[in-house]
């Protein structure tokens, strides 16, 4: 590891104008994620701006609105009531993610900007678009059994010195797409929001960015609009073992229901793309519908046309378009 | 409801002898020794898996601050064991142990190519960062199946006469052509790591020029000490290695590997004491690992499901400079009553670094084949699979043409197919669900050599009456200590609190390695035999003291004291027949081997497994939700231990059959799933409920005992059992591992 220098800005103004004057420098919060990039050699910033002292990790609820501060730690937001009880998809997306000891320690605003898994990412040895911009695609023609399967790699406006066909890989960001979740965002021009929908980018022309977020920016808060899915949304996440392991996929479902009939869907996919996956269509495809198991098969189908596999994520298209079938199920409770 | 009551309820076993202080952080492992001086050593590792090192740039390394050296092929010193270098390099033949920066060719992506000492650890990690290494590439073959046409006989089998590696054949193996029913199948392993949690560590100091100690992760202190000997052309008695915690080996420390003897050098070229512990990421290509291996089967029974024959073949993958061999094939020779039985083992020599024995080394792989494949030709039959198993069962060794020593598998087999409730399994595949989930019941048989190798412990009484006991064997988690101190206890009657066991140091009495499970029937064996020599000498002793103790037949030994006659309510305790002897300690020291039993009897450990698993029908996720495991390994020593080694084994199965998997990038011929995010293991929540059940039958061939070897069967049919219980609930015949959710929807 680098040596770098620690600095502890007792203010948010104060570690926005940190990172302002040391563009170098990178906030660290649990440090789940940076510490082993630095580890790795991945990230080697000459300074850290350790925020965890900044008062952030309020979880209140507020007129028709849940805010997360963005310290708030993945384990206490996953058990808080408000959470629990309004918006159930967040707390199970949470759960399902890591272990007990790695929420404990990992916060909101970097579970956000937690940087993919790819292997070729990790492995100074191994070329990488996304590590350093033009070295090809390690993964492209390689081990990319894990890797996405929507709007990825060549032929999606980038080339060879472009591509990337990474995955992000949490899970809380998939069921907060999924829920129309707001950032709110502190930079040296003040603060501004952003739909969580436009926060991550794709990985076209630009791997490198992982999302919109300008340098020296500082993540302050999220915040959810009030719905009426918590009786009808289920989180699914397919793993390679039943525990601590990143999803192959996963699926957020949220639904409205009366009368035996879905009037309002939202969902979004995990480990499919460089984003969080929102599956736009599903609203117009399930509403004023009864849920059955045809009827799934066809939304999920639907949405796997424009899938486009490699070599090794062939399998994703039908397990992605399956895991649609069984949590929309769960949600509705059909068996 | 505590599960091990259930399973033994007359239990009375020792805890771990060692168990408090592992949970309390003062046992003391190979990296922690507070040695004086001490400085950090980080490996730079190639980066190419064949070629040559051009040039190593490691200017602005050595500018970082606490920087030492920069140890290369360049400047390391000359290893006095090792022959002197050729200019030019040269490849070395097949055969040879790979020697660390000894010229500037790569044999293996991973492979040391420099190290940097610092005076901390971080300091020589960044440094590490900052070498470059150029290199002249040469093309490189990795790819298993791509060059499986290069496979040979291995070496051992051309030179050696008697090598069991040599083609086997019993009957006429062509009889398979009258089978009514024949399977013919491929089986494929890919690499697996033992990835131990605790890495692999070294403290090397040398104390002037000819006196070495190393602190280090191994399995074996006589054999490093051996090993290390002779590169540095020592007398052994100047080489000390102390091992005396390990956390978790599986395999990975059975020998002396590149990366100590790189310390070992730093060490000797700094005269400073050098620590090296490798990166998770290093230890995927610094200490073996199970090799990638395809079998073919082939297989056939007549009508009333007797076995036809049997044809396996398997092919296991080795590195350019050294041959890996086991035991693949073995277990088709031996298992069932077949009269017509041909077995083939080759080798495939490709640009990795060499495997090395893994949990069941060649048998857990070999039956994962075998066993599935006996499964499918039951479901051919349309017989139950246990059955099947049943009607050839071998009554004595067809291969050896010799008795078995004892064997209580067809026990096994009832006791275990009646804990999982067998019989109410309903034949058919895929056909019951349980809460959605595909449900399926699959068993497997196990088995393992026997293996006992000359140990020798001492024991020695101390004058208050408490007794430390030695050998230098080793404990890599199995609670070695806490078995011997038991056996100790039994024979001298004594309280288990007044036994101390001393291993892991070479200065001990010989004992062999812990691998091939024949810790306990080694040195277990020796264990008993000195005690019961210390027993005779102070039974003697005794009889000076007082005429009833002449009768020696008839002294009984307990509670610290020894009765004449046995109900005597007067007993002599140890101490005072020291005491009265004017003693202040009592040493025994004796050797225990096996005889000529080993040529009239064959030895192994027996077992089968019964599984039960859950499939996810949508999302092909396999949860194994119940294992009934069974073993017939003659008496158990402790039952708590020996269930804790049943429990680990099983999971190293479940992790075997559904997740573990070194995947390779064959462009680069390099590894790419080395972190635990990448290459999964068992958590505990894909952990099931474990029964574990014994035979708990004396081999009174096998050893003094009467205990044979568990670490491995444990593990040995795991993963063929799990595989056919995932046929039994999807009717999905994988015979490539790991089952990953891909395979099954
Ligand atoms: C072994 C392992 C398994 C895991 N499994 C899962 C899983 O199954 N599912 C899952 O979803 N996640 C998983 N994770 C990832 C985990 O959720 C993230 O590491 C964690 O959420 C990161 O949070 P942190 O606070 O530790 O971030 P840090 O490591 O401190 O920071 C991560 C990044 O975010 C930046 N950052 C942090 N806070 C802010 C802020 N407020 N504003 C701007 N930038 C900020 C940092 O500069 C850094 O670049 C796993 C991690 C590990 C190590
Ligand atoms: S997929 Fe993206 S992160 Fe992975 S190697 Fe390619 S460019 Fe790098």
């Amino acid at each position: 590891m680098k040596p770098f220098q620690y600095l502890r800005p007792k203010s948010v103004a104060e570690a926005i104008s940190m990172a302002a004057d040391y563009p170098e420098a990178q906030y660290i919060a649990g440090g789940t994620n940076l510490v082993d990039l630095m580890k790795r050699g991945i990230a080697s910033p000459s300074k850290l701006i350790d925020i965890n002292h900044l008062p952030l990790k309020k979880i209140e609820h507020r007129y028709d609105r849940l805010r997360i501060g963005a310290l708030a730690l993945n384990s206490d937001v996953a058990k808080h009531k408000s959470v629990v009880s309004r918006q159930p998809l967040l707390a199970q997306a949470l759960l399902a993610g890591a272990s007990g000891q790695l929420r404990n320690m990992a916060t909101v605003g970097g579970n956000l900007l937690q940087r993919t898994r790819c292997s070729y990412f990790y492995d100074l040895a191994l070329p990488c678009n996304k590590r350093k911009p033009g070295a090809g695609c390690g993964a492209e023609a390689g081990i990319n059994r894990t890797h996405a399967i929507f709007f990825a790699g060549n032929g999606f406006g980038g080339n060879e010195k472009s591509a990337c066909i990474a995955v992000h890989p949490s899970d809380m960001c998939v069921a907060l797409t999924a829920l129309d979740t707001e950032v709110v965002i502190n930079g040296t021009g003040g603060e501004r929001r952003v739909l969580l929908k436009d926060f991550h980018r794709l990985s076209t022309l630009q791997p490198e960015l992982d999302t919109n977020l300008q340098p020296g920016e500082l993540v302050t808060a999220i915040e959810v609009t009030d719905n009426a899915f918590a009786q009808h949304s289920h989180y699914l996440k397919v793993r390679d073992r039943a525990s601590y392991a990143f999803a192959l996929v996963s699926v957020a479902a949220a639904l409205q229901m009366d009368g035996g009939r879905i009037w309002d869907a939202r969902m979004a996919l995990g480990g499919v793309a460089h984003k969080p996956w929102r599956y736009w269509a599903i609203d117009l495809m399930l509403r004023g519908q009864a849920p059955s198991e045809k009827l799934f098969r066809e939304v999920a189908e639907h949405e796997m046309q424009s899938a486009k596999a490699t070599e090794q994520n062939a399998f994703k298209i039908k397990l992605t378009s399956n895991a649609i079938v069984a949590a929309l199920k769960a949600a509705t409770g059909i068996s | 409801m505590n599960r091990q009551s259930l399973e033994n309820p007359s239990d009375t076993s020792l805890s771990r002898v060692d168990g408090a202080a592992k949970v309390t952080g003062t046992a003391i492992y190979s990296a922690e020794y507070a040695v004086p001086g001490i400085v950090h050593a980080v490996l730079v590792t190639s980066t190419i898996a064949k070629g040559s090192i051009t040039a190593i740039e490691s200017h602005e390394a050595e500018t970082v601050p606490g920087v030492l050296a920069v140890i290369s092929h360049l400047n390391a010193i000359t290893v006095p064991g090792w022959p002197p270098k050729k200019q030019p390099a040269e490849r070395v033949p097949p055969g040879t142990a790979f020697r660390v920066f000894y010229d500037s060719l790569i044999y293996f992506d991973g492979q040391p190519v420099a190290m940097i000492v610092a005076g901390t650890h971080e300091q020589a990690a960044h440094a590490a960062s900052l070498v470059r290494v150029t290199y002249r590439q040469e093309a490189h073959q990795t790819h298993f199946e791509k060059n499986m046409g290069k496979s040979g006989i291995p070496l051992n089998a051309q030179r050696a006469q008697n090598s069991p590696f040599q083609d086997y054949e019993r009957g006429d193996a062509s009889a398979l052509h009258n089978a009514d029913v024949r399977i013919d199948a491929e089986y494929t392993i890919p690499t697996q790591h033992h990835q131990p949690l605790e890495p692999h560590a070294i403290i090397a100091v040398w104390e002037g020029d000819d006196k070495l100690t190393v602190y280090d992760k191994n399995q074996g202190v006589k054999s490093a000490q051996g090993q290390l000997a002779q590169a540095f052309k020592l007398p052994r008695e100047n080489v000390e290695v102390v091992s005396k915690y390990i956390g978790g080996a599986f395999g990975s420390g059975i020998r002396v590997w590149p990366h100590t003897l790189a310390a070992v050098i730093a060490a000797k070229q700094l005269k400073r004491p050098v620590k090296l512990v490798l990166g998770r990421e290093q230890m995927f290509t610094s200490v073996g690992y199970r090799p990638y291996t395809k079998q073919k089967i082939s297989i056939g029974a007549v009508k009333d499901g007797r076995l036809a024959g049997i044809v396996h073949e398997g092919t296991g993958q080795t590195s350019m400079y050294e041959e890996h061999l086991e035991r693949t094939v073995f277990a088709s020779r031996a298992l069932y009553a077949c009269p017509h039985v041909a077995t083939r083992y080759r080798l495939l020599p490709l640009d990795v670094n060499t495997p090395t024995w893994m949990r069941g080394p060649g048998d857990a792989t070999g039956m994962f084949a075998l066993e599935s494949a006996m499964d499918e030709l039951a479901y051919a039959l349309k017989t139950d699979p246990l059955e099947f198993r049943l009607k050839n069962y071998a009554e004595s060794d067809p291969e050896r043409n010799l008795p078995w020593s004892a064997k209580s598998l067809r026990e096994c087999y009832e006791l275990g197919a009646e804990k999982i409730g067998w019989k109410n399994r309903l034949p058919e595949p895929r056909s019951v669900k349980r809460n959605g989930m595909l449900l399926g019941y699959g068993m497997a048989s196990s088995l393992y050599g026997f293996h006992r190798h000359p140990s020798r412990a001492r024991a020695v009484m101390q004058a208050d009456g408490s007794v430390i006991v030695q050998s230098a064997t080793m404990d890599i988690g199995p609670g070695t200590g806490t078995a011997m101190t038991r056996i100790a206890a039994k024979v001298l009657g004594m309280n288990a609190q007044k036994v101390r066991f001393d291993l892991g140091h070479s200065a001990l009495p010989d004992a062999p390695g812990q691998n091939g499970s024949s810790t306990i029937p080694s040195v277990g064996s020796a264990v008993h035999v000195v005690c019961e020599a210390l027993k005779s000498k102070l039974i003697a002793l005794a009889g000076e003291m007082s005429d009833r103790f002449k009768a020696t037949g008839q002294v009984v030994a307990k509670n610290g004291q020894l009765f004449s006659p046995a109900e005597d309510k007067d007993g002599l305790s140890y101490a005072d027949i020291l005491k009265y002897h004017h003693l202040n300690e009592l040493e025994v020291m004796e050797e225990s081997k096996s005889g000529a039993e080993r040529d009239q009897y064959s030895m192994y450990s027996f077992g089968c497994h019964f599984v039960e698993v859950e499939v996810n029908p949508l999302t092909g996720e396999v949860r194994v939700t119940r294992v009934v495991t069974c073993a017939d390994v003659g008496a158990i020593i402790n039952y708590k231990t020996a269930r804790s080694q049943s429990i680990g084994g099983i999971v190293g199965g479940i992790g075997m059959a559904l997740m573990e998997h070194s995947a390779m990038d064959h462009r680069f011929g390099r590894y790419v799933t080395t972190d635990f995010a990448s290459y999964h293991i068992p958590v505990h929540a894909d952990v099931p409920p474990i029964e574990v059940y014994y035979i708990d039958k004396p081999d009174v061939q096998a050893n003094p005992i009467g205990s044979k070897g568990l670490g491995e069967i444990a593990i040995v049919g795991v993963a063929g059992a799990i595989a056919n219980a995932v046929f039994h609930a999807t009717g999905k015949r994988l015979r490539e591992l790991p089952i990953t959710p891909d395979k099954l929807i």
